[in-house]
């Protein structure tokens, strides 16, 4: 339940240094893709830089995702073993409420979740072999702050279409595989 | 000092039919590690279906702040999940013994009904065995 513990300056100039050896290129099987959902579970960015494969529609697609969060988070939340008092399943939890999970990974992808204390949930699908991502998350939240929410003209709830944010978020990215 | 919490094993169906606590803060009880497990099941399915590329086989490790979930599946279906502690290693070989275990102990007992909950002594005896050395050898260290 760790928001920010570190710098949580909106400071995004100086982007964090990709962690030496992860860089594997866009080729390959490699999949590199971001979600962002707000607490309503409406999908306000989804945006794929490299997918092999696309089993369903996008807005199922998006649905699922959600879907598996909510109830990933549910379950770590019961799961805890370090808390002694834990809520029912399927009680809907607050940002922040009760253990979450930050990254799984399977053999295939490895998706790492950060959740804002405004429930923004943001999610990055990498390479299985990439390490932690939560700066990066972190990072491109901050982006989003910047260019998203301190845009007058944007109406929360609803999908992101700004050409700045995109444009940045592209270029940090690139700076990550 | 406990490294592993708890230890499940989950059918094809996704029923549990095997559940150790070694030692976690809150006693859990049978209802909710049945739920527990079922839902492991589905979330392992949607994550399979979720994947962006071909040939995946469902969640190996799930990170969370205060523990690290473990997963090996068997080519049968049959899902055997660690509950440790955050950043514990050599989890997956623990996973693969435990599976040799059950091999042995469990499926070549001619008294044992597949999928059901497993009652079988030498199967509990040698898992502590085998979980008693992991934590001494983890103490050692």
């Amino acid at each position: 339940m760790q928001f920010f513990s570190g710098s949580s300056a909106v400071d995004i100039s100086p982007s964090p240094a990709a962690p030496p050896g992860t860089a594997t290129g866009l080729s390959g099987n490699n999949a590199n893709m971001l979600y962002i959902f707000n607490r309503s579970g409406v999908c306000l960015l989804y945006r794929e830089w490299h997918r092999p494969l696309r089993t369903l529609d996008a807005s199922q697609d998006q649905k699922l995702m959600f879907g598996l969060l909510f109830s990933l988070r549910s379950f770590t939340a019961k799961m805890d073993p370090t808390s002694v008092d834990k809520g029912n399943l399927g009680v809907p939890l607050l940002p922040g409420q009760g253990c979450s999970f930050y990254s799984f990974r399977t053999n295939t992808y490895k998706l790492s979740f950060m959740e804002s204390p405004s429930g923004i949930k943001l999610i990055l699908i990498t390479h299985p072999n990439t390490s932690d991502h939560q700066e990066s998350l972190k990072h491109m939240y901050n982006l989003y702050v910047e260019y998203v929410v301190k845009n007058p003209l944007y109406v929360p709830g609803t999908p992101i279409k700004s050409e700045l944010f995109n444009t940045n978020l592209d270029q940090y990215v690139k700076t990550l595989i | 000092m406990a490294a592993i919490y708890s230890l499940f094993i989950i059918n094809k169906s996704g029923g549990l039919i095997f559940y150790k606590e070694y030692g976690s803060a809150g006693r859990m009880d049978t209802n909710d590690s049945l739920r527990l497990a079922s839902l492991w099941h589905s979330m392992h399915a949607i994550s399979q279906q979720l994947s962006p590329t071909n040939g995946c086989s469902g969640i190996e490790l799930l990170q969370a702040d205060t523990f690290d979930l473990h997963c090996f599946q068997s080519l049968t279906g049959t899902k055997f999940f660690v509950v440790c502690e955050p950043g514990t290693l050599h989890m997956e070989t623990l996973l693969k013994v435990i599976y040799e275990l059950y091999t042995d102990y469990v499926l070549k007992n001619p008294f044992y009904e597949m999928e059901m909950p497993i009652r079988c002594e030498l199967f509990d005896l040698n898992l502590s065995q085998v979980i008693q050395k992991d934590r001494g050898a983890l103490l050692g260290r």
